[in-house]
Parts: C-alpha cells; structure tokens; sequence
C-alpha cells in the first residue's frame, strides 16, 4: 500500500502577496549559482506533466554560451481537463513575471515571451497592464529584462516546447527532432528556457521563502506542492493546491461523488486509474513510491459508473487525430487507426483480438513517435482499453 | 577540416565504428556497410525526421531514435536490426501503406516507388490495418501540363515541400491543415498550373512516391510514330545522353549518345536530330544579342537597354523570374530556348529543306526537364505556324518507351544523328551543366570580338564549372577587332546561378545594387539540366557530380568545340536565316515574356 499521506492542502500559489518588487530586487541581487542550487535542492520539477528538474534546466541554459538567450513561459494550457494556468496569471500574474525576470538573471537572458493560448485572449489586457507595471519597475531598479506576449492560435500541438517556437518563429507549430534541447537550441535556435506557467509561480515561492519550505512538502521525488485542475462527476469541480505524493484513493474520498468508477490523471496524454488500482496510486513523478506513481499536469477527470469507458476513450482519441501536427507516421497514421480500430471492434466488424494489434501499435507510437504526443496517446489508450476491455467491445 | 573535428567511439549492431562528431546515427550506419532504410530523408534536403521508417535502438534507452535525425555520442550501442526495431518499422510501414493509395499495378511509379521497394523488403503481406486511403476524397490534380498530382498515394514525407523551399525558393508546395487532415497543398488547394508554380519538377524527381509524378505523353508519341501520315521528328537535349542510361542498366555518368540516338531509330522516328544544333544556333544569337547590347549601353548610352543580359534558356527559370522579378524581364534574352527554336525551324526550315509539309510533321522533344512541357504550351509558340514542339518526353519517359519496344538497350550499336539540324559542338553539349551556356557564349563572343580564342587552356573556363550555388568569372578584353574597339579593356563580368534559391540571391543582389554584372547564366534546377526534374530517379549530389563529368567529357571529344564554328550553323544563316538577330531570326528564334501574379 501506498502511503499515509493524507491529503493536505497547501495555499502557496494563490496567496496574496503584494511584494513582488521586493522579492525581485532581492532575488537579483544574489548570484545566478547561488539561485541555481536553491532551485536544485527545492527539487522542483516541471509542472507543465514531464516533470524535468527545473533547476537543471535553468543550469544547462546558463552554461550555453550564446549571445542572446531568452526566458518563455508555457502558457499554451491545452490538455483537456487542465485550467489552472489561466487561473495563476489572471490571480497572480506578478509572481510568473517576477520568476521570468529571476530567470534572465540567472541564465543571462534580457527578453522573455509569455506564449499564450490563443483561447485565453481575453486574458490579454489585463496581462499587458501587469507586464507594464512590471516594466516601469524594472526600468526603476535599473534591470534590463523585458516580456512580451505572444499569442498562440489554438493548436495543441503548440503547447509542446518545440512546436512552440517554431510557432512563435512564423513557422508551422511542428515539433523538432531531438537534441538538440531548449536549453542549448530554442527559440531562434539560442539557449532558452521554457517553463510552464505554474512552475514559475513555485519558483518565486522558492526564492521568498527558501528551498527548503518548498522541499518539506510533498514525497521522496515529488516534493512540493502541485495545481490540480479537478473535473467530471465531482461534487466539488474546482482548482486547488495539495501536496504531492497523496494516494488516488485519498482524493477520491475528498473529491469523488460516492460512485467514482475511475479517474483520468493528467488529461487526455495521461492515464486513466479504474477504481481497484485507487489504492495503489500516488500522485507524484516516477520514483520509488510503492505502487504505481502518476505525473500530472494537474489534469484530474473523475468518472462514476453512468460513464462509457468506450465513449471517453472515443473522446481522447478523436482529440488526438485532429491535434497531431501530422508530421510523423505513428502519430497521423496511428490515431486514425486507434479511433477506427475500437469503432470496428464495438461495430463487430473486427474480432475482440484486434484490440491486441492496436495495444501493439501504441507500444509502436511510444517507441517511435516524434514528440509527446504520439508518444503519449498510448497512456490513456491502453490504460482504457486493459481496464475496462469489455466496455470497449461489448 | 575532418582530421580536425573530435573523433567519437561507439559500435553498431555490436562492430565498432569511429566517427567524428556530430555525424548522425545514419551516417555512422552508413559508413560501417549498414543499410537503414529512409523515406523523408534525401541528401539534397535538410533533415526532416518525420517518417520514422529509419528508427534505430540505441541499448539502455526506452525509446527508438530517428537514425537520419539523432547524432552520434560517445559510447553509444546502437541495434538497427532489433527485434524492437523491427516490429516497430514494421508497423511504421503498415501504416504508411494504409493510409496510401496502394494499387500499385496502376501507378506510374510501379517499380521506382521507395514505399513500394520497403514494403517488398519488409514483406507486407496482409492488411492488418484498416485501409484509411479508400475512405478519403483525394483529388488528382491534373490540370498542369507538366506535374500531376495525386494526393492518394502522398506519404506525406515533405521531400517536395522542402525541395520547393530549400532548393528552389518557390514554395509552390506546402504543408497544411493538422492531424488525419495534414497534407502537401498548393496557395488555397488551388491547381498547380494556377499558382506560382515553375514546373521545373525537382518536386517529382524528390518525391518516394507516385503522388507527383510528370504529365506522360508517351501514348501520343506512340500514336504519331504509328500513323503513316506524320513525319515524327525527334530532338533530344544534351543532358538526356548522360542520364539516360541510368535508366536502363547503365553506372552513373555513363555517356549513351549513340545508343540513345539508335534506339530513337528503332522506337521509329522519322527523323533523329540534335537540340544541341539550336544550343549552337542559341549561342550565335544570345552572343549578337549580348555584343549589341553592350554597344547600345556603353557607346550609344541607350537607357532603354537593359544590362546585366539573363539566359532565356531555361524555362523553369523563365517562369519564375515572370512571377517573381516580372521588372527584370527587359533583362532577359529573348532568345528562345533551344528546344522552341529547334522547333520554330523544324516546321519550316526543315520542311522546306526536306521538302515536307509542315502540317504533317509531328515534332517531339526529350528533354531532362518537365518545364519544358509547359514552355511547349505557351501560346507564343507558334512562330512556325503551327505549335513549334507537339510534345516533350522526358528522359524517364524516354527509357519507358526504349523497355517497351523491347529494345536491349546494352547491346545497342552505337548511331549518328540524321541530318539536317543533327550536327552540334563541344559548346553545345556543355549546355547541360550549369555554367556551361556561360561557357560556350564565352568561347564565341570572346572570339568574335577579337578575331582569338578565349584564354583558358583547352577552351575550358574552368571558373565557371562546378557546383557552387551562384559563381562568378570575369574576362578582360584585349585588342578586339576593329568594329568592337570600343570593348577594348573593357572587364566582361559573368556570374552563373543554378536552383532558383541561387537565382534569388543573384537577383536580389541586382534589386539592391549590389551586382554589377554584364551576363549571368540562369539554370532552376540544381546542376543544371543534368539535375532536371525530368532525370532519372534518383538524383543527388553525387549523381550530378557524374553526370558533369560525363557532360565535360562528352565536349572534351568533341571535333568541333565552338558553336560558331557548326557547319551547319554556318549554312543555316547563308541559306535561310541571313544573320543573327536578322529579321528571319527576329520571327523565329525570339520571343517575349509575360509579367505574372506573385500569388
């Protein structure tokens, strides 16, 4: 079993604190090492679902060597089910602006770009107003850092990092081959750091209150605490803040209608847990948890009984066909015949053993896929389709 | 500069191999005798990485890398044979033949389809996957008289889509929409004749599939040849004899003149005659037409004149500079192309001289190139009369009808030309590689204006040769001949551009004021027509580097070097035409240029 942990709220992100000049002025008055090694041991990890070391990321950036760098914040939230981001720059927009600008300090970068969802226009205005607040106050302490917004057009693809500069560079949102990574060859092909949104907030709890706050939260591996962007047959659909490492088993009691018959973690690229494995499942990044231990995005989906596995399945997997880039072979080709292949299964005009070729086939999307999203469709379709095989053919 | 990058130690399927840094996964295969198979990647283009048919296991790494895309590192151990790679590519393949239209026995690509040579090799034998290609409404594009195009069999690879930017600057060819719906478009899915299209073809001769392919006209050609009425008279251009035999059996850079010309004989032609007579005809006049446009500019001052003076030559070329730069078409020669001149001259010159009627004659042309079919379709060929060039095979189509006729190419005795119009020069073959009309215009217009040969040892003026995208050579002028005293000193400043990106930069240059050049050499395809779209599939750097040096070699043997020198150029002007740009000339062998849209 799992873990007892229970669940524990935790109200970082959205406090209100009305110091952000202090904190950046105090931030960048220290040493960009010095910074680094707080980040490194508050074992921050990537917020945006992969979960990369944030303090690494900024480390390698700052070693590239490159006449220009530059600071992006991800805030392309396209994963259905997840809408926290929107939430941190509507509420806290300072604390993400703040992170940006600790961020140039600290890699060398004088621009940052906040790439924003092409949906959350409306969050535009009063975004520019806080972003040139923010500047007059750089242009006071005399640090040169500027942010810009650019805005995203609708693709999903356009959340995953490198599609996300190419987008940002005038081009088709297609992601690259890899390496080489951001932090050496990002936007514009110079050194950039790119975080999700959420991340940058906890970065500026970091650097206010010290490492080690962050890092007394939380599990082994998954320390700190995380967004959770709570929806389905909830009582309670909303955002909020717990402490990572907590048993599913634990948020469904908190947060389940009674009838919970299965949850979706981290969206439609995330797994789908059916209700015997709520026990054995902790919210947290891949380590050494008992059990199976689910990254996330934040993206939690709550489905009780009334609910068709096959009709969710259906769902995700027509998201996918239409918001592959279309580029590589398993991902175009592959979604279409996923969603083409569990129709003709529930249809009968194939055999119950095709969902074995198509269990195949994701492996082979896995394997070979460009980038995360191809790679990722195998997570829900064979979490769904292993769990509730009968759903899919009867 | 190799011996200088750092070396890097791993093994491949457990033989180890050294390389140096940043060689990609592919190369390093490559080197150590191992073959990945690709689809997307050719080396005229950048790396795309986007079929993953070339996925390769790298040991302790949970996910397959891209060989084409994924370099190299220290230590690394990479499987390409694994079982993991093997289902994997398996499945890659299956899905790429269920989402194509594969019937393959009605495609013009059956038996030179890269898709088609993996399936064979992987032995897709069943379908296990739902066919995705029936269910879809693809539309073939017909409508250009040069370029089909059949979405149904597109594997979406983007080789055209980057050969249209990357070699050529057009992007006529482009990427839209996402997901299942992603495909290979034109602006707004128009028709390919309907946007800035030049035809030149580099998109079929890159594309792994048959879903671009050329507009074939080999059953009309058939159809002439076989009606008793018509008198089918054949012109092959000088690229056509070093490619052709690629096609049917021969190495790379193997030179098949006199095969080629004795399998046109027996395919039943009436006539088999020479593009390169109007290549040497093309330099006689684009030589006057140079010399008298330096008089007008530098003696008579004449604003009207426009120099630097641009080759006409090639009708990709011409198509784009009409859309693209339609303020510079004052600059370009209006000498007809070879291939319209010989057809101009074919349904009157040659009619009067054999004693046939025009009305009768069918003139067919073989041309490495697809523009070629478009240039024959302008309306302003039509200075015979009658349309100049019935229709223009390419050297693919060619060696189609050669294995069709059952003709052991191999074995064939060697033929010459028929006369007249059948006898060319050194000069004349050179046209086939980039540089080589700069070359051959030099070696008449040097020797016209000083009564001596060019300066370059072997009449060979190496700094125009090679493969570099845009190079430059300049003459000077010494002690001309009285009537071009006013040349004397003057510094003949030449550039040769190849592959319409090349072409932009040189064309840039003079919109900025940068290039101050007299006469520049303009080729749309990479290499030059030895790189035509109408080549033998593949063409790559490689191949154009052989089939240049097989072009040079052809002139290097020649008797005849110069095109001036042609006897039966020399008859042609005593006996009908007069004089370069005399008014016979002006009607037949020139022509005007329509500005075009830029969308």
């Amino acid at each position: 079993m799992v873990t007892n942990y229970q669940l524990k709220r935790v109200d970082f992100i959205f406090r209100n604190e009305n110091d952000y000049e202090d904190v950046l002025s105090k931030t960048i008055a220290r040493k960009p090492q010095e910074l680094i090694n707080e980040l490194i041991s508050s074992e921050l990890k990537g917020r945006g679902g992969a979960g990369f070391p944030t303090g690494l990321k900024w480390k390698l950036s700052s070693e590239s060597k490159a006449d220009e760098k530059y600071v992006i914040c991800n805030a392309d939230e396209g994963e259905p089910g997840t809408f926290k981001d929107r939430e941190i720059l509507s509420k806290v927009p300072f604390k993400v602006l703040t992170a940006m600008a600790v961020c140039g300090h600290v890699i060398g970068a004088k621009r940052g770009f906040i790439y924003l969802r092409g949906e959350y226009k409306y969050l535009k205005p009063e975004l520019e107003k806080a972003i040139s607040e923010f500047a007059y106050y750089c242009k006071e302490i005399k640090f040169d850092f500027s942010i810009h917004i650019f805005m995203g057009s609708g693709a999903y693809i356009c959340g995953e990092e490198t599609a996300l500069f190419e987008s940002m560079e005038g081009k088709r949102g297609e992601p690259r081959n890899k390496p080489p990574y951001p932090t050496n060859s990002g936007y514009m092909n110079k050194p950039t750091v790119i975080n999700n949104v959420e991340t940058l907030a906890h970065t500026f709890t970091i650097f206010k209150y010290g490492a080690k706050r962050f890092y007394d939260l939380g599990v082994q591996y998954s320390r700190g605490s995380k967004l959770f962007s709570v929806s389905g047959d909830t009582p309670k659909p909303g955002i909020y803040e717990l402490e990572l490492g907590m048993s599913l088993a634990d948020f469904v009691d908190e947060f389940g209608d009674g009838d919970t018959k299965a949850v979706q973690v981290g969206g439609a690229s995330g797994f789908l847990v059916p209700r015997k494995k709520f026990d054995v499942t902790a919210i947290g990044y891949q380590g050494k948890l008992t059990g199976i231990s689910l990254p996330t995005g934040g993206s939690m989906m709550l489905f009780n009984s009334s609910r068709s596995m096959y009709n969710v399945l259906d769902n995700y997997l027509e998201f996918f066909r239409e918001e592959s880039c279309g580029q590589c072979t398993p991902c175009r080709v592959g979604c279409q015949q996923l969603i083409k292949g569990i129709k003709a299964v529930k249809r009968g005009e194939k055999n119950a053993k095709y969902l074995d070729k198509l269990l195949r086939l994701t492996e082979t999307m896995q394997l070979t896929a460009k980038c995360g999203l191809g790679q990722s469709v195998a997570n829900s379709f064979s979490s769904i389709v292993e769990n509730f095989r009968e759903e899919m053919i009867y | 500069m190799t011996d200088m990058a750092n070396k890097i130690k791993l093994s491949i399927n457990g033989y180890p191999i050294e390389v140096n840094e940043g060689t990609t996964m592919l190369e390093a295969a490559n080197e150590a005798g191992i073959i990945v198979p690709t689809l997307c990647h050719h080396k005229d283009l950048c790396v795309a990485g986007n079929c993953r048919v070339c996925v390769v296991e790298v040991s302790g790494q949970k996910r397959l890398s891209a060989a084409c895309a994924t370099p190299c590192e220290e230590g690394m151990e990479i499987l390409t044979n694994s079982l993991k790679v093997r289902n994997s590519r398996k499945h890659i393949i299956e899905l790429l033949l269920s989402e194509h239209n594969a019937d393959c026995t009605k495609c013009y690509k059956n038996g030179n389809c890269e898709l088609q040579k993996l399936a064979s090799e992987y032995k897709i034998m069943t379908q296990d996957f739902i066919e995705l290609a029936p269910l879809r409404k693809y539309s073939i594009d017909m409508y250009s008289p040069s370029i089909i195009k059949d979405d149904s069999k597109c594997i979406r690879c983007q080789r055209c889509v980057r050969t249209c930017a990357e070699l050529q600057g057009v992007n006529a060819l482009t990427v839209a929409h996402k997901g299942s719906e992603m495909k290979i478009t034109t602006f707004f899915e128009k028709s390919m004749n309907a946007v800035v299209c030049t035809n030149c073809g580099q998109c079929v001769n890159h594309c792994p599939t048959g879903a671009l392919v050329e507009k074939n006209y080999i059953e009309e050609v058939w159809e002439a040849i076989a009606d008793p009425t018509k008198h089918v008279v054949v012109q092959t251009a000088p690229a056509v004899r070093v490619g052709l035999g690629e096609e049917l059996g021969f190495e790379v850079g193997t030179r098949v003149t006199g095969k080629m010309v004795a399998a046109l004989k027996r395919l039943g032609f009436d006539s088999v005659l020479d593009t390169d007579f109007t290549a040497d005809l093309t330099i006689m006049e684009e030589g006057t037409e140079l010399l008298t446009r330096l008089k007008k500019v530098l003696v008579d001052k004449d604003k009207s004149v426009q120099i630097p003076m641009a080759t006409s030559c090639s009708p990709g070329w011409i198509k784009y500079i009409e859309h693209m730069y339609p303020e510079y078409l004052d600059n370009l020669s209006t000498c007809k192309s070879p291939q319209q001149m010989f057809g101009a001259l074919v349904k009157t010159y040659y009619a009067k001289a054999r004693n046939l009627d025009p009305e009768r004659i069918v003139s067919v042309s073989v041309m490495p190139c697809t523009a070629k079919k478009f240039e024959a379709n302008r309306p302003e060929m039509h200075d015979s009369g009658y349309r100049d060039v019935d229709y223009v095979l390419t050297t693919r189509e060619l060696a189609i009808m050669i294995k069709q006729a059952g003709i052991n190419f191999m074995k064939l005795e060697d033929a010459n030309f028929d006369r007249i119009m059948g006898e060319s020069t050194g000069a004349a073959v050179i046209f086939g590689a980039t540089g080589g009309v700069m070359e051959a215009a030099l070696r008449t217009a040097y020797e016209l204006v000083t009564g001596r040969e060019v300066p370059f040892e072997n009449l060979n003026i190496t700094p125009v040769r090679g493969m570099d995208g845009v190079r430059e050579a300049s003459v000077v002028i010494d002690h001309p001949l009285k009537a071009w005293a006013f040349l004397d000193g003057v510094e003949l400043k030449c550039a040769v551009a190849h592959g319409l990106v090349n072409a932009k930069k040189v064309m840039d240059a003079i919109k900025k004021g940068e290039a101050n050049y007299h006469f520049i050499e303009f080729m749309a395809c990479p290499g030059g027509c030895l790189g035509g779209g109408g080549q033998p599939i593949p063409t790559n750097p490689e191949i154009r580097q052989k089939r240049a040096q097989a072009i040079y070699a052809e002139d290097a043997g020649m008797p005849i070097r110069k095109s001036h020198e042609n006897p039966e150029v020399i008859k042609i002007y005593k006996d009908y035409l007069g004089e370069p740009l005399g008014e016979k000339s002006h009607h037949l062998l020139h022509t005007k240029y329509i500005p075009r849209n830029r969308y």
